[in-house]
């Protein structure tokens, strides 16, 4: 509309003779003023996340040294010993979400290839809504299926799988991110030229070699941003792991055993009774400072490969 | 020369059998997780059902299993989607007539889309972090359902945006130009043909942002939504509770007949979200007919 060439204001102001509704000029100064203020108000939600965030933070490191939040190996600021090192929810969240990837990144990127190599069209088309449906379910359901149906089958076949832990709880957030890396990888792989395709059959490959060594490499950023984001989901994934991977802080790589996430320690903390102003309600915002700061870098990483692949076509 | 000769056909029936067994690898790794998904649903509603009465709908909750229900959970989860939905649907759509209409090319549009994809990205919980500071402390609201719903506004309020975007972009750029054309303002392009035009799509994506809103349950909990409320909301002041919470602390208890309320709550919620999505299929299909 803007390069169409029109120039609307100066019609505008002809129009106000004629039409005899016309918005005065200086309405129409005042409308596109608070439509710009809306607009700016998602650059208020960002510029209110990093403010509470760090002045809380800052508030905290008054009282606590980030030497101790860095090398200190235990996280226990709930109990009258405290301790604040960050590793336990660190390596919580870790686990879960390289669980979670570990069932996603295959199951997703066989998915995509299906749906953008293989199936017929019609087939694509009321496949990706099916998947899709993965990524709409509400995360309080997952959390109760990892907890009632999943943990228990793991048993039976994991020995010395406790109710809660990262297992059950990896596997289902890798379920839910299925849709994500399947959907983004598709459009990627789509978006490869059919030129390319063309060329390997010419040169006499197969499909598979065609597939792996030619259409693969070719959407290789798009997976890559793809996957990162995948994972800055499942660093984030709160409900899953709150309800299904345990309460317990603790720096282990055992998938067998309670473990807790920096998001469920925040839940932890939420569901209890802590005054504000407290150093145990500082904490939840340190945790969520480092959970955004990891989460932001994640999703700019993911961004600048998206917009890689989205260049060069 | 006739070895060479079957040699390459035999090679290429090998080749076709693994590509007939890489295609069933892919088609298993879509079914998959569908399949579980059926099944897990499945399981659920079995589990569900048997709790499910009007009695359970209509009742508060209580110690005892069997005669808990959910009305003030059903209840809070009304006034928390219609308070989002009065505060993030006018902001959101504004914000997108802004930056489909206004301020394409200039340069601080570039900077807010990129923010507006950065806050699509942020974790849930961390909203509820910011109400909390925000809402909840700054401002004195405490643990009332506005405070609740400011937070879930903000929330979805990415995802409204970018799909009332969408169906802006959708509106033919001719239909402006002709407005222009017979004398109007762009105010009045804008409100008298771009946004009915558009308005089957913002509609259909605001409900869905919405039915997405219905089901947080992890914001709502850091802004402190009760988890054992026997009232009712009498005023946006209120303190209140929703239903993803009401599944929550269902679920975190240890005896078996409060996992059966926690499937009976979820059978409900996934069909509250079944309802509004339907809603929204629909009321694109009426009005989609009445512009055409």
């Amino acid at each position: 509309m803007a390069d169409s060439g029109l120039q609307p204001r100066v019609v505008g102001s002809l129009s106000h003779s004629r039409v005899s509704s016309a918005a005065a000029p200086w309405l129409e100064r005042l409308l596109e003023a608070g439509l710009f203020g809306c607009a700016l108000l998602s650059v208020a939600t960002t510029a209110g996340i990093v403010g509470v965030l760090a002045l809380e933070t800052l508030a905290f490191f008054r009282e606590v040294s980030l030497g101790q939040l860095l090398f200190d190996t235990q996280w226990t600021p709930l109990f009258h010993e405290k301790h604040f090192g960050l590793w336990p929810l660190l390596a919580g969240t870790c686990l879960t979400s390289g669980i979670a990837l570990l069932v996603a990144l295959p199951l997703g990127l066989l998915a995509a290839i299906y749906l953008s190599e293989f199936a017929s069209p019609p087939l694509r088309r009321c496949l990706k809504p099916a998947l899709e449906l993965l990524a709409g379910i509400p995360t309080i359901v997952y959390g109760y299926f990892a907890l009632v149906f999943v943990t228990p089958v793991l048993q039976k076949l994991v020995p010395g799988l406790a109710g809660f832990n990262s297992l059950g709880a990896g596997i289902v957030l890798g379920i839910m991110l299925i849709p994500m890396i399947s959907s983004l990888s598709e459009d990627a792989l789509f978006a490869v030229p059919n030129g390319l395709r063309e060329g390997a059959y010419a040169l006499g490959a197969a499909r598979l070699p065609t597939i792996f060594r030619v259409v693969l490499p070719a959407a290789m950023s798009g997976i890559a941003a793809s996957v990162i984001l995948a994972a800055s989901r499942a660093v984030g994934e709160t409900m899953i792991v709150a309800i299904a991977a345990g309460q317990q802080p603790r720096l282990t790589l055992d998938p067998r055993v309670p473990v807790e996430t920096m998001t469920a320690y925040v839940v932890q903390v939420s569901m209890g009774d802590t005054p504000a102003g407290t150093l145990e309600y500082r904490t939840i915002f340190v945790v969520g400072a480092a959970l955004f700061s990891i989460t932001f870098v994640m999703n700019a990483l993911s961004f600048r490969f998206k917009r890689r692949f989205q260049g060069s076509n | 020369m006739q070895t060479l000769e079957r040699e390459t056909s035999l090679r290429r029936t090998r080749a076709r059998v693994t590509e007939r067994v890489f295609i069933g690898i892919c088609l298993l790794a879509v079914a998959l997780p569908l399949g579980l998904l059926l099944l897990l649903l499945g399981e659920l509603v079995k589990d569900g059902v048997e709790r499910l009465s009007w009695q359970f709908l209509t009742s508060y909750p209580s110690r005892r299993a069997e005669l808990a229900g959910i009305l003030p959970a059903l209840t809070g989860s009304l006034w928390l989607i219609s308070l989002t939905a009065l505060m993030t649907l006018p902001v959101g759509v504004g914000a997108a007539v802004y930056l489909e209409e206004y301020a394409r090319g200039r340069r601080g549009a570039n900077w807010i889309e990129i923010n507006i994809a950065n806050l699509a990205g942020v974790p849930s919980v961390i909203y509820g972090l910011l109400g909390l500071g925000v809402f909840v402390r700054q401002l004195g609201l405490g643990r009332s359902v506005l405070a609740g719903a400011a937070t879930l506004a903000l929330l979805v309020l990415p995802i409204v945006i970018l799909s009332a975007r969408e169906a802006l972009r959708t509106v033919s750029p001719a239909l402006r130009e002709a407005c222009y054309a017979l004398g109007a303002t762009r105010w009045q392009a804008i409100q008298r043909v771009v946004l009915p035009m558009a308005l089957p799509g913002i509609l259909t994506g605001s409900i869905l942002a919405l039915s997405r809103a219905i089901g947080e349950t992890a914001p709502l909990i850091v802004v402190g939504a009760l988890s054992y409320v026997t009232f009712l909301p009498d005023g946006i002041h209120s303190p209140y509770t929703a239903l993803p919470i009401q599944i929550f602390s269902w679920v975190s208890r240890p005896q078996p007949e409060f996992m059966v309320n926690a499937a009976a709550g979820i059978v409900v919620l996934l069909g509250c979200m079944l309802l509004l999505n339907g809603v929204a299929i629909l009321l694109r299909h009426r009005l989609q007919k009445r512009v055409g």
